[in-house]
Order: C-alpha cells, then sequence, then structure tokens
C-alpha cells in the first residue's frame, strides 16, 4: 500500500515536471498541420524532423549553440575564478565580517537585473562590445557571482583549517592554495557552482537580445527570438518547439554527465576524525 | 644548530582572550624543548606563533640572533606536524612529502630522491602511490612527520602529534620519534599535555598554564624540584599527594591526622606538603616519625600497587609492592622527600630544616 502510494507520488512527480518539455518535443516532431489540430493529437503521425532540419537552414542554430556555449563556458570560469580567492578569505573572516559580506551578496544578487540593463548597454557601447561574446562573459559573472561565493565559501569553511596552514608553511601562496588546495578539495561544490553558473548563462535572454544584434553573434536564446514564420501572422511552433529542444538538450546532458562527478567523501583522510 | 628565543610574547586574541601572557623562552639548538601543560594553557598557540600561523600582539622572536617575526610562515623554514595530521587527501602520499619541495623550485629528479629517502626512513616506500585516505593510522601520523622531515627544517614544530594514535602505538612511536629527531640531529618544539609523554622525549621541558611558563627546566628537575604547587601536581603520575598543613610544636596537623615532620624554618604557620607516592616508606609496625594509616583502596598498576592510605581525614597515595600494605599500616614520610609550598603563593618554600640532605 505505502509502496503503491509512493509510485503513484513519484508518477505525479515526474508527470507534472516532465510533461511541459515531453509536449514540446513531441510538438517538434509532429507534421504543421496536427500541432493545432482539435482535438488534439497526442503523438505525431507520422514522426517528421522537418522542422528541426529547418531550423538549421533557415538560421545557423549551430551557430547559436556554439556561441552560447562559448560564452557561458568563459562567464562560468571567469565566475568561479573571481569567486574562489573571494571565498576563501570569507571562509576565513572572522563571523562579523563574513555575515556582513555575504548578506551584501545576497543584496546585489538580489538586485533585478534589468535595472542594470541600460547602463550596461551604454558601457558596453562605448567599449564597442556590441556583437562581442566580451559583452555578456563579463556582465554574466559578475551578476552570478554572489551565487557562486555563497556556494564556495559554506564548501570551503567546511574544509579543515589545518590543511590551508599546512599549505601556508608548505610556501604555497594564498591563490595557489585556493587552486591547489581549495579547489581540489572542495571539488563537489566547484562542480555544483559552475554548473548553476553555466545553466543561469545559457538560459539567460534579456542582455544576449540587447547586445547582440548580428544573427552570427547570437547566443541560442535570442536566436530562438528571431525564429519567425513566412508571415507576420504565422507562429512557426514546430519550428520553436524544435528550438526549444535543442537548446535545452545540451544542458540536460551536461546536467547528468556532471551529476555522476559530483560525489562527496573527497576529503576523507584528509584529518584524523 | 640553532637557536630560538621568544622574549615577552603576549598573544591576545579578539574578545580579550590572552592565549600568552609575557612568555620568554630559550629553545637551544638540537635538542627537544616540550611545552607541557592542561588544554588552553596556551601551548599550542606558542608553537603556532614559532610557526608564524599567529603573530603575536607583543614580544619578540628570533632564531639564531634572526628576527623571525617579519618573515611569513612559508618562509620560516619551519617542519609542522600537525594534531589532526592535515595531510592533503587529494594527493598521494609522495605528493603529500613533495608539495613543499616543488614549491621551492626543487628540480623533479632531486625532489623524487628526497621523497624516497625520507619515505624509507619513515618505513613509507610501499605507501608512496596511496592516498592518506587508503593509510591507516599510525601511517598517517608517519606521512605528517615525513611532511617535515623531507623539507630539513631548520625547526621542527610538534603539535600533540601522538594524541589520535592509540595507547600502544602511541608508546612505541613515542620512542621512535625520539630515536628520529636525535638522528636528524633537530631542534624541535613539542607540545604536549600528556606528562609521561614530556618526560621520555625532551631534553628540557617548559611546564605552562595561563599563558605562561611556570617553570622550565630538564624533565628530571622539574620532577624532582617542582618550583609551584600546579607543577607539582601536573607533573609525575600517579600524582603528588599534597596535605594542607599547619605547624603544631616540632610537627604538624592536617585535621585531625597529626604528621611527625618539622615544617621549614619560616615564620609561615600554613604549608603545603607534598610527597610523590613512590617516596613515602610502609612499614608493618610503628617506626620513628611514622604514623598510622589505613589502607582504604589498591589499584594494581603493574609491579607496583597503588594504595590509597587514610589517617584520620587524610589520605597519603603509596606506590609500594602489592603485598606491602594490609589493614593498618604505619606511614612515613622522609624529610628530604618532602616538597613545601607556600599556600598563598604557591611557591616551593626552600632551605628550610626539617628537610635532610639526599
Amino acid at each position: 500500500m505505502r509502496r503503491a502510494l509512493f509510485a503513484l507520488a513519484i508518477v505525479a512527480v515526474l508527470l507534472w515536471s516532465v510533461a511541459p518539455a515531453l509536449w514540446q518535443a513531441l510538438t517538434a516532431l509532429k507534421p504543421d498541420e496536427q500541432i493545432t489540430k482539435i482535438p488534439t493529437v497526442y503523438l505525431p503521425n507520422p514522426v517528421t524532423f522537418e522542422h528541426v532540419t529547418a531550423l538549421w537552414e533557415r538560421k545557423p542554430f549551430g551557430r547559436y549553440l556554439l556561441n552560447s556555449a562559448l560564452v557561458s563556458a568563459w562567464a562560468t570560469l571567469l565566475c568561479l575564478v573571481c569567486a574562489a580567492p573571494a571565498a576563501a578569505v570569507l571562509s576565513r573572516a572572522p563571523a562579523r565580517w563574513r555575515n556582513r559580506a555575504l548578506l551584501g551578496l545576497l543584496w546585489v544578487g538580489l538586485f533585478p537585473p534589468i535595472l542594470l540593463l541600460f547602463p550596461l548597454y551604454e558601457g558596453v557601447r562605448f567599449l564597442g562590445w556590441i556583437n562581442q561574446p566580451a559583452a555578456l562573459i563579463i556582465p554574466y559573472a559578475a551578476l552570478h557571482l554572489p551565487l557562486a561565493v555563497w556556494v564556495l565559501e559554506s564548501a570551503f569553511r567546511a574544509l579543515p583549517r589545518e590543511i590551508e596552514e599546512a599549505g601556508r608553511l608548505d610556501g604555497l601562496r594564498a591563490l595557489d592554495r585556493v587552486r591547489r588546495l581549495h579547489a581540489p578539495l572542495a571539488a563537489p561544490s566547484v562542480a555544483t557552482a559552475g554548473l548553476l553558473v553555466f545553466i543561469f548563462c545559457w538560459n539567460e535572454f534579456l542582455l544576449a537580445l540587447t547586445f547582440l544584434t548580428r544573427d552570427g553573434a547570437k547566443t541560442v536564446t535570442a536566436g530562438i527570438a528571431s525564429v519567425a514564420g513566412s508571415s507576420l501572422y504565422e507562429i512557426p511552433w514546430g519550428q520553436l518547439s524544435a528550438a526549444t529542444v535543442c537548446a535545452t538538450l545540451p544542458l540536460a546532458i551536461l546536467v547528468l554527465v556532471f551529476q555522476r562527478r559530483i560525489v562527496s567523501g573527497l576529503t576523507r583522510g584528509a584529518v584524523k576524525g | 644548530m640553532s637557536d630560538l628565543r621568544g622574549r615577552e610574547l603576549v598573544k591576545e586574541f579578539p574578545g580579550g582572550v590572552r592565549a600568552l601572557d609575557g612568555v620568554s623562552f630559550e629553545a637551544p639548538g638540537r635538542k627537544i624543548l616540550t611545552l607541557l601543560g592542561p588544554s588552553g594553557c596556551g601551548k599550542t598557540t606558542l608553537l603556532r606563533v614559532i610557526a608564524g600561523l599567529e603573530s603575536p600582539t607583543s614580544g619578540s622572536l628570533d632564531l639564531d640572533g634572526l628576527d623571525l617575526l617579519g618573515v611569513p610562515a612559508g618562509r620560516r623554514d619551519v617542519g609542522f606536524v600537525f594534531q589532526n595530521y592535515a595531510l592533503y587527501p587529494h594527493l598521494t602520499v609522495a605528493g603529500n612529502l613533495g608539495l613543499a619541495l616543488e614549491v621551492r623550485g626543487m628540480a623533479r629528479g632531486e625532489r623524487e630522491r628526497k621523497i624516497r629517502e625520507t619515505a624509507s626512513i619513515l618505513g613509507l616506500e610501499a605507501l608512496l602511490a596511496r592516498k592518506p585516505g587508503q593509510l591507516s593510522g599510525g601511517q598517517q601520523q608517519r606521512v605528517a612527520l615525513g611532511r617535515a622531515l623531507v623539507r630539513q627544517p631548520r625547526l621542527y614544530l610538534l603539535d600533540e602529534p601522538l594524541s589520535n594514535l592509540d595507547a600502544v602505538l602511541r608508546e612505541s612511536m613515542r620512542f621512535e620519534l625520539k630515536t628520529l629527531l636525535r638522528r636528524v640531529d633537530a631542534t624541535a618544539i613539542y607540545v604536549t599535555h600528556d606528562q609521561a609523554e614530556a618526560m621520555s622525549l625532551s631534553d628540557h621541558l617548559a611546564v605552562m598554564r595561563g599563558g605562561r611558563i611556570l617553570q622550565y627546566g630538564t624533565p628530571s628537575d622539574v620532577y624532582r624540584r617542582p618550583e609551584q604547587v600546579f607543577v607539582a601536581t601536573f607533573v609525575g603520575s600517579p600524582g603528588m599527594t599534597l596535605w594542607r598543613v599547619t605547624r603544631d610544636g616540632d610537627g604538624c596537623r592536617s585535621g585531625a591526622a597529626r604528621l611527625p615532620l618539622a615544617p621549614p624554618s619560616t615564620p609561615a604557620e600554613d604549608f603545603l606538603a607534598g610527597i610523590r607516592p613512590e617516596d613515602v616508606e610502609v612499614f608493618a609496625s610503628a617506626a620513628p616519625g611514622s604514623f598510622q594509616a589505613t589502607v582504604e583502596g589498591a589499584e594494581l598498576m603493574g609491579a607496583r600497587t597503588l594504595f590509597t592510605l587514610r589517617s584520620g581525614d587524610a589520605l597519603t597515595r603509596v606506590l609500594a609492592a602489592p603485598d606491602a600494605c594490609a589493614g593498618r599500616v604505619w606511614v612515613r614520610w622522609p624529610p628530604g622527600r618532602v616538597h613545601w609550598f607556600d599556600p598563598a603563593t604557591e611557591r616551593r618554600i626552600d632551605g628550610a630544616i626539617g628537610t635532610e640532605a639526599r
């Protein structure tokens, strides 16, 4: 009885969370006339890949994905490289200062990015970075810095203080300690922070739409927005669905890959417990 | 080799805790100095100040006349062994040993030679490719030692390095450690709260309490002539019997019990009289200068037994042969073996009559 209920609950949760994505995927594979047909056609018949191929033919969709991957990867890297030393310092700061700094970061993180759009745009234009990846990479890294610092700080604080001190006595400088001790010892948390930042960067739309106007420079979110029908009055549901699925798939794969890597227990044997 | 000298070191932590309250000491080269004291006495803080992990609030510290306080921890050339080892869990044993050498820019071949050399001293050759998590406690302890050893530092600092080992291993490691430190001719500062460890390991002993060094000397000096009540009770196991006595004619009295023992010739009326359990003499019948006691308890300590004897409301602890005491006995505190202290200052009272020459 209990097991049955449990199974039922799992099915319900799965339906709730997977159904929209599944609907999207099914729509992407349906011929046009079945998409809007009433009564609803649930399963595509026949399965068609015309939307996917159309997407690739009419738009540089591969380029979008590549741009997104590059921008997100660099932004994530930059974000972690900046966040890790900050987190390392904060994790050993007196509690009073640490809490203030973390709260301050939280405040900054809660700031709606749309308020920053205009000043950022002015800055980007001044630097001549319109359509340049840097226009996204740097703001992305900065916007997600609070999140990364929060995740890394709590992980670093859990590391035994003596390991850092051993590193100091072995002659490692502060940044070397972060790179050679903190980062590998808190690897699961670094991976978690990196993954989160990467996902947020990948999904970011507002800045991408504003700073990128040339088709070849667009990231996938901005690219999808530019998918249009043959006339003003036609919404290309099939292609849009295909685009969303294609944009989400890499993220899903990434999460699955990292899920296996995010293993705890890496600090086993560091100090006698 | 290296003489370490500290002058009036004070360390005050935020919040007003004074962990070091004016500590001066001298650690002669090629000797093992032990800082002994209960937890919270400042011994670890002192060690960390010497290592450069903490900076003192005031005072000076120099090694061979060179001021150490301006030198960052990484360049003080000290090998530190942490109480919990603090090995790098993501590196192999070889990596743990080699990191400091690598940071110094030592060439790869030279580095590997050094690592192997150190590993062979400690019997770790077979474990070089393992990670700390795959080692036993004793092996981890050796790696921690090796990490200090491999750098051939001017100064070894050991923070209760044996306290995480089980009793049997601790005793064998104690001897091994002493032999090893002798062999590498190390100047070492060793922190422990275990007086037995301190007695067996050190050339010099500094007993600490409340951020101060109470007494400094060789282990046998400290044992034989404790300068303060605290030192007398902290050093030596089983602990010293200590009676609070008042002068009573040519002897003294502790409550109902009379101690036929002349106190030192000072104007004072109150004293603390102490005697180590192994110094007490027990007789089956009345002997000169003895008093009567009943056996209250007996604890077998191995070759000898620790008896607790009651005279009135005062207790004497005696270390004697297992069959030495039964029922009623006569106890004598040999005058030359009695330590007298001033109960107000807790300091040793010396040059007193009534203490015969040894």
